[in-house]
């Protein structure tokens, strides 16, 4: 419209004489300078964007990383013959009668040697106080070890145990002596005795494999929550919908694309795929509760039911990206299969498809990338909340027993009261980050090998 | 087709797994979110000390972990709700109707409800249910008439508190806690205000005015929320006047960013819980299945792990946690060694 506006009298055309190559007029300039502004704007539009992905990346980053190191201490701990097996059997099945509280006493005895041994000056002269420098975890670690080891009872083991929230919190530099001043927790007391075992080399921070690979943990000891659990879950859910929503969605969009007669059933089919792409998530969960677990009485909480649910909201995805990708596919080629006697069926699977293959994939990965990230259909089937503290023992139990999934558990951990969740929970989406970078570089690779030229 | 293979492969994988989802071997716990930590942290526990797989605590609220523990006996129902309110009269017979019987209820201590605000904001620290209530009440007494609140600030109707905006955070309609939160502050606030009185007087009958007196002004200076705690806590860091009701135990966790206030001039500790001095409390239960019990392996190994003294005694982790454990304590262990349902308690 800027030309409209500048056909004022003003801007009468120069006389023939008077225009030159050299010199620009002034309408010249001005379409020079909407150009220059245009070009502006969308180098501000692009600016702005990046500007928001690296402040998002660098929060992530910051405040994700502390979550994969974590604070160790070394401990020796005495396994009391008399306390666990007096009668010197070596049977798992009495060892095992002894619960974790049992174990409570023989590492505050350790806790208090550890102390005398490294001639720490340490105020406090009862274990239990100590105790309070190191994760709940601790006498589960001595039990299972052991139970898996009867013949090392009565000896000493150095066990690496994980140092509490609070104590790892002041080592990440997140936890004050001011905070703790009003904190039942943990006392300044204890800092002090912190800064004493770090000297003396035998509190260490270091990387946590555990959070990577580990299982969730309950509130009281975020120090031993890890991701791995929920990793598999999701794992399990995308090869479900993967199954399912590939081979489905493909064969529907060939048949809707290449075979169905156009007539008004297929319009009607075709704006109902088009709806079902918008529709929010919650109302799939809605569905897949009422459906595979109310009706088909399907597990609570299952992988299976995830990725069924997740399915049904990945198919639209797929379709429409399948049914564009095979519209690209030039109509010569068909023409050219139809013209020297190949079938219909022929013509589509043989030269249509493997063109439309890097189209297909690209946008399968999309759809199990956005499956991937979904939590809100998830906390209607019961994949939400205290639950992927198993590992699977096995493939079947992978997708049958209960688990979360990994926005899920993030979703869980950033809800949860001790602050040092909140650190978890950002440490779990650089993994679910990594998760999905790792499936768009698949997605690349096969794009790579399936790409035709013609 | 290798596209024909696949679909028929994940049909055939999906049509096996559907038959084999028959047994369960673990507990399915679902309900309050108040109860979920001390039910995550016994969960752990179970799972540590026993052969069974660790427990699944699911949350959502103490509704509807009951509207689900309702749906009925069987494999694909949960086996315990969580609550951190009694099981009402409606839910037992809607229960009933879907053959959900014999229901065992185990309380397992007490848990404070707090008002904390901003460290370093207004210094709201002592509180009276009456402070509370005129604040928040839509309607209250002002010299001797029931009039439309007017205040808008704190010092306005209390001198000894802060001269600033009123501003409450307060959980939703679908907490327990909204309950507990409305019966013993708003209520008594109430009745201390003389607001109830001067209801009972204008012609209300009883139960509107108490209906009345446990409603909340409607005007932007009370702001439910129906999220968790960590919400109601993003929600105060970022307003200095803002004060927020939470749970004793998220509290003594985040004592870093929050300060909390007395009421009725008992500062809220597991201590004044436990000895009845802290008005603001209630019991947090669990409620068992009967017809679940023998069937779910483990179940009543958990239940009874749950209310043993090394979980649920005033120095085990639930205490620890926050929770204000319970002195009858022994009266509840026994009762669910003997699996006493709910029916023949009254």
């Amino acid at each position: 419209m800027t030309d409209a506006s500048l056909s004022g009298p003003d801007s009468t055309p120069l006389p023939q004489g008077k225009t030159s190559l050299l010199a620009q007029d002034s309408r010249t300039k001005r379409r020079n300078a909407a150009e220059k502004r245009f070009r502006f704007y969308g180098m501000a539009a692009v600016g702005v964007g990046v500007l928001f992905l690296v402040v998002l990346l660098v929060a992530i980053v910051r405040n994700g990383t502390p979550a994969f190191t974590q604070t160790f201490i070394e401990l020796p701990v005495q396994l009391s013959q008399e306390k666990l097996d007096p009668d010197q059997t070596g049977d798992p099945e009495v060892i095992k009668k002894t619960s974790t509280f049992g174990y409570n006493g023989m590492i505050d005895q350790a806790l208090l040697d550890l102390m005398a041994a490294h001639g720490l000056d340490s105020p406090f002269d009862k274990g239990a106080d100590l105790r309070k420098m190191i994760s709940a975890s601790v006498p589960a670690q001595v039990r299972d070890y052991a139970i898996a080891h009867p013949d090392q009872i009565g000896q000493t083991v150095v066990f690496k145990v994980l140092a509490s929230s609070r104590v790892d919190g002041y080592e990440k530099g997140r936890v004050t002596r001011e905070a703790l001043a009003r904190d039942k927790n943990l006392d300044a007391e204890h800092l002090d005795l912190v800064d004493q075992m770090r000297d003396a080399g035998i509190l260490k921070r270091s990387f946590n494999l555990d959070f990577i690979l580990g299982t969730d943990a309950s509130e009281s000891r975020p120090e031993q929550a890890g991701i791995g659990a929920s990793m598999v879950g999701s794992f399990f859910m995308m090869l479900v919908v993967l199954f399912l929503s590939l081979p489905i969605g493909v064969a529907a969009s060939i048949y809707l694309e290449e075979f169905a007669p156009k007539n008004w059933i297929t319009d009607v089919i075709e704006v109902n795929i088009s709806n079902l792409a918008a529709v929010p998530s919650i109302v799939f969960g809605i569905l897949g509760l009422a459906v595979f677990i109310q009706f088909a009485e399907l597990p609570q909480s299952a992988p299976l039911v995830g990725g069924l649910v997740l399915t049904l909201m990945t198919l639209p995805t797929i379709i429409i990206s399948t049914r564009a990708s095979l519209k690209a596919v030039p109509p010569s080629i068909r023409d050219a299969a139809l013209g020297v006697g190949a079938s219909k069926m022929q013509s589509v699977f043989h030269h249509v498809l493997p063109l439309a293959m890097p189209g297909i994939l690209t946008g399968t990965i999309l759809g199990l990338a956005q499956a991937l990230g979904e939590t809100a259909p998830l906390l209607l089937i019961g994949m939400v909340g205290y639950i992927a503290s198993n590992f699977p023992d096995g493939i079947a139990a992978g997708f049958l027993d209960p688990n979360s999934a990994m926005p899920a558990q993030i979703y869980e951990w950033a809800k949860r009261a001790d602050p040092a969740y909140y650190e978890r929970a950002w440490g779990g989406i650089i993994i679910l980050l990594v998760f999905l970078l790792t499936m768009n570089f698949i997605a690349i690779i096969l794009r790579r090998r399936f790409e035709r030229r013609w | 087709m290798s596209f024909m293979k696949l679909t028929a492969s994940a049909l055939a994988v999906a049509a096996v797994s559907a038959t084999a989802a028959s047994a369960r071997d673990q507990i399915q716990v679902a309900g309050s979110s108040t109860v979920l930590p001390y039910a995550s942290i016994v969960a752990e526990a179970f799972g540590e000390n026993f052969d069974f797989p660790t427990p699944v605590v699911e949350s959502g609220g103490s509704s509807a972990g009951l509207k689900r523990f309702c749906e009925g006996v069987g494999e694909n129902t949960i086996d315990i709700a969580n609550a951190s309110r009694a099981i009402r009269e409606k839910e037992i017979k809607a229960c009933a109707d879907n053959g959900v019987t014999d229901i065992i209820q185990v309380r397992i201590g007490y848990d404070g409800i707090v008002f904390a605000s901003q460290l370093d904001g207004p210094a709201y620290t002592a509180f009276e249910p009456a402070d509370i209530y005129n604040a928040l009440a839509p309607k209250v007494v002002v010299d001797g008439e029931l009039v439309d609140n007017p205040y808008t600030k704190w010092s306005e109707f209390n001198a000894d508190l802060p001269d600033s905006e009123i501003l409450a955070f307060i959980p939703g309609t679908k907490h327990g806690t909204r309950e507990v939160f409305e019966e013993k502050v708003l209520a008594a606030g109430c009745e201390a205000t003389g607001a109830l009185e001067a209801m009972t007087a204008s012609g209300m009958s009883e139960d509107d005015a108490e209906d009345a007196c446990i409603a909340v002004r409607t005007d932007g200076k009370s702001v439910d929320i129906d999220g968790d705690y960590t919400e109601t806590l993003a929600r105060i860091d970022s307003n200095a006047n803002a004060i927020g009701v939470f749970g004793l135990a998220f509290y003594e966790n985040n004592t870093d960013a929050l300060k909390v206030a007395t009421m009725s001039g008992v500062e809220p500790t597991t201590e004044t819980i436990a000895a009845g001095d802290y008005p603001v409390s209630r019991p947090l239960y669990f409620y068992i299945k009967k017809a679940h019990l023998g069937v779910i392996p483990g179940l009543k190994d958990y239940a009874e792990f749950f209310v043993s003294d090394d979980i649920a005694g005033p120095s085990g982790p639930l205490s620890n946690y926050g929770l204000v454990s319970d002195p009858e304590l022994a009266d509840t262990q026994s009762m669910v060694a003997d699996e006493k349902t709910m029916g023949s308690n009254m």
